[in-house]
């Protein structure tokens, strides 16, 4: 049942991201200063907000975002880990050595203090988010797959493509990374997950995608400015965000176990 | 354990080292110049000089580098461009509220995890179970800056019980340690009941329980305590959600310590507080996984041989 639940979550969501747009009538940056912080109503479904702007519709351009982050930093994470990892794992030696060190300073940072620290020095946009959450995103893919190729490069059809003369980047190209494209995709569902909640984490801290573009971190940061008067611009954001990621943690999970039976 | 120690300490050195380089470089990653960044494009090329030479950008990166790291030794993290003091008495100023918030948050997570694990291992599968596990789900799913606003909505802004920030007395303390506790209560209540239901099958249960102990007795006097070490093993692994945490805790609750420091000097582009923050709270990490090593080590004695 979860798993059914955490993929209708994802589908629905990037169905509403993809063309609610089109079917909210409001313009997401539109401003009506007279009605600001009015709550739900018929002509606005879920209220609007500070500046009299559209809640629903804003909900939507922010899931574009959401989605939008989620996927290029599993993307850039997921091709660099998987090509760092395989290196590591499969050359072995001082090449294992020296990656592994970068790999423990980068998790010596706790959580996103690092990308907190990148998108400081670097200025807030989307783009230096992305570039953030990748920089420290890379290493848990890299660890995965360099763990899977210490075993892959041991097995029998690995070392008679050695044999045969195969050069080291057709062996992994071919025959190693393959075998790990099971654990990088579960790997990189949860990874939306929690790409989802650091963009949201960075823009709720200022340090994210910029005003008047609607994401939504910037929606609940804006929110608690008026916890008072409109409490639906903290609820609405922040229970968008916590359903979608519970709905990528099913979806995990769910291939966790189609991939991996024995868990 | 003193071999492991020192093997353990050794280990640590360098990434110590990687940690401070990257630090380091950050303020070198500033699009432009940073003392521009820090002063404005308007201000005269005077002032901009004054703030290279008291940074040091105007030295070689070398000698920088040699001076940023003999400065660590010495515990001179540099000096706040915004309040003129050093940095580390600045974060010196705050980190006992960060430890506040910090250790009361795991002081809640462990009040709320044991019960409800307990009662999902205890009525497995029944009513009683399925609703712990729900709470606890609820729990992983809500991001803090999401729990911490709405925590207050309902007890600050409603009931009017707490205050919605600040700092000073218990109450103040109430609604930032359960906000950074939520999570770490869900994931401990999870692994609690996992784990005691495992231990439930063992044998020395059952004989306890054929001794004539009562249920509840053999799972307090028995089960319980061997069911808690994955406990205290996740609650290692956690430290830094918790530490990250504090960041967002204190800036949803005005909370003074060091994580609201952090983001209070980005705002301003001080720099070497920045800096300052950053190294310090990544040190902590760093440390704390360390105790917490040796701590397993301590505890159990075939770490050590590994």
């Amino acid at each position: 049942m979860m798993r059914r639940l955490g993929l209708t979550i994802v589908v629905f969501t990037i169905v509403a991201a993809a063309i609610g747009p089109w079917i909210v009538p409001d313009d997401p940056v539109a401003q009506n200063l007279a009605l600001r912080l009015s709550g739900p109503s018929w002509r606005h479904l879920l209220g609007l907000d500070e500046l009299g702007r559209d809640v629903l519709a804003r909900l939507l351009v922010g899931a574009r975002i959401s989605l939008l982050v989620g996927f290029a930093v599993v993307t850039i994470s997921s091709m660099v880990g998987m090509t760092v990892g395989a290196i590591a794992g499969y050359r072995g030696g001082w090449v294992d050595d020296v990656l592994g060190r970068v790999m423990d300073v980068l998790l010596a940072f706790p959580g996103i203090l690092l990308a907190i620290a990148l998108v400081a020095v670097l200025g807030p946009s989307l783009r230096n988010v992305v570039l953030a959450l990748a920089v420290i995103g890379w290493v848990g893919y890299a660890r995965l797959v360099r763990g899977q190729v210490l075993k892959i490069r041991e097995l029998e059809y690995v070392q008679a493509a050695r044999a045969m003369g195969a050069p080291i980047t057709r062996v992994l190209v071919r025959h190693v990374v393959p075998a790990t494209f099971s654990s990088v995709t579960v790997q990189a569902t949860l990874g939306m997950a929690g790409a989802i909640i650091a963009e949201a984490s960075l823009s709720f801290l200022g340090l994210g995608v910029q005003p008047p573009t609607a994401s939504w971190g910037t929606m609940l940061d804006a929110g608690r400015s008026h916890l008072f008067e409109a409490p639906h611009l903290t609820i609405v954001p922040g229970f968008a965000i916590a359903v979608l990621v519970m709905g990528f943690n099913f979806a995990g999970d769910a291939l966790r176990d189609r991939f991996d039976p024995r868990l | 354990m003193l071999r492991y120690t020192i093997r353990r300490l050794v280990m640590t050195l360098p990434v110590l080292l990687g940690v401070a380089t990257l630090v380091f470089l950050l303020i070198h990653l500033v699009p432009g110049d940073p003392a521009e960044a820090m002063l404005g494009e308007t201000a005269p090329a005077a002032d901009l000089a004054d703030l290279r030479a008291k940074l040091g950008l105007d030295a070689p990166l070398v000698a920088q580098y040699r001076h940023f790291l003999t400065g660590l030794v010495r515990g001179d993290l540099g000096t706040s461009f915004r309040y003129n003091t050093p940095v580390a008495r600045e974060i010196a100023q705050r980190v006992g509220k960060t430890a506040q918030l910090a250790l009361s948050a795991m002081v809640v997570a462990i009040l709320i995890a044991l019960p409800l694990g307990i009662l999902g291992a205890l009525f497995r599968g029944r009513a009683i179970d399925q609703a712990a596990m729900a709470v606890s789900l609820l729990g992983i799913s809500m991001p803090n800056f999401w729990l911490g606003p709405l925590l207050a909505i309902v007890f600050a802004v409603d009931l009017g019980w707490l205050p919605v920030s600040g700092s000073g007395t218990w109450r103040h303390l109430v609604l930032p340690a359960v906000t950074l506790g939520a999570a770490l209560a869900a994931i401990l209540a999870r692994m609690t009941r996992a784990s005691l239901i495992d231990e439930l099958r063992e044998l020395y249960v059952l004989a306890a329980r054929a001794r004539g102990l009562s249920r509840v007795r053999a799972v307090v006097r028995h089960a319980l305590r061997n069911s808690l070490i994955p406990v205290v093993t996740i609650i290692g692994l956690q430290l830094g959600a918790v530490l990250t945490g504090t960041i967002i805790t204190e800036t949803i609750f005005a909370w003074p310590g060091a994580g609201r420091l952090l983001i209070q000097a980005i705002s301003f582009r001080d720099y070497p507080l920045v800096q300052g923050c950053i190294l310090f709270i990544a040190v902590t990490y760093v440390v704390m996984n360390l105790l917490v090593d040796l701590a397993y080590a301590w505890l159990d004695p075939r770490i050590r041989y590994e």
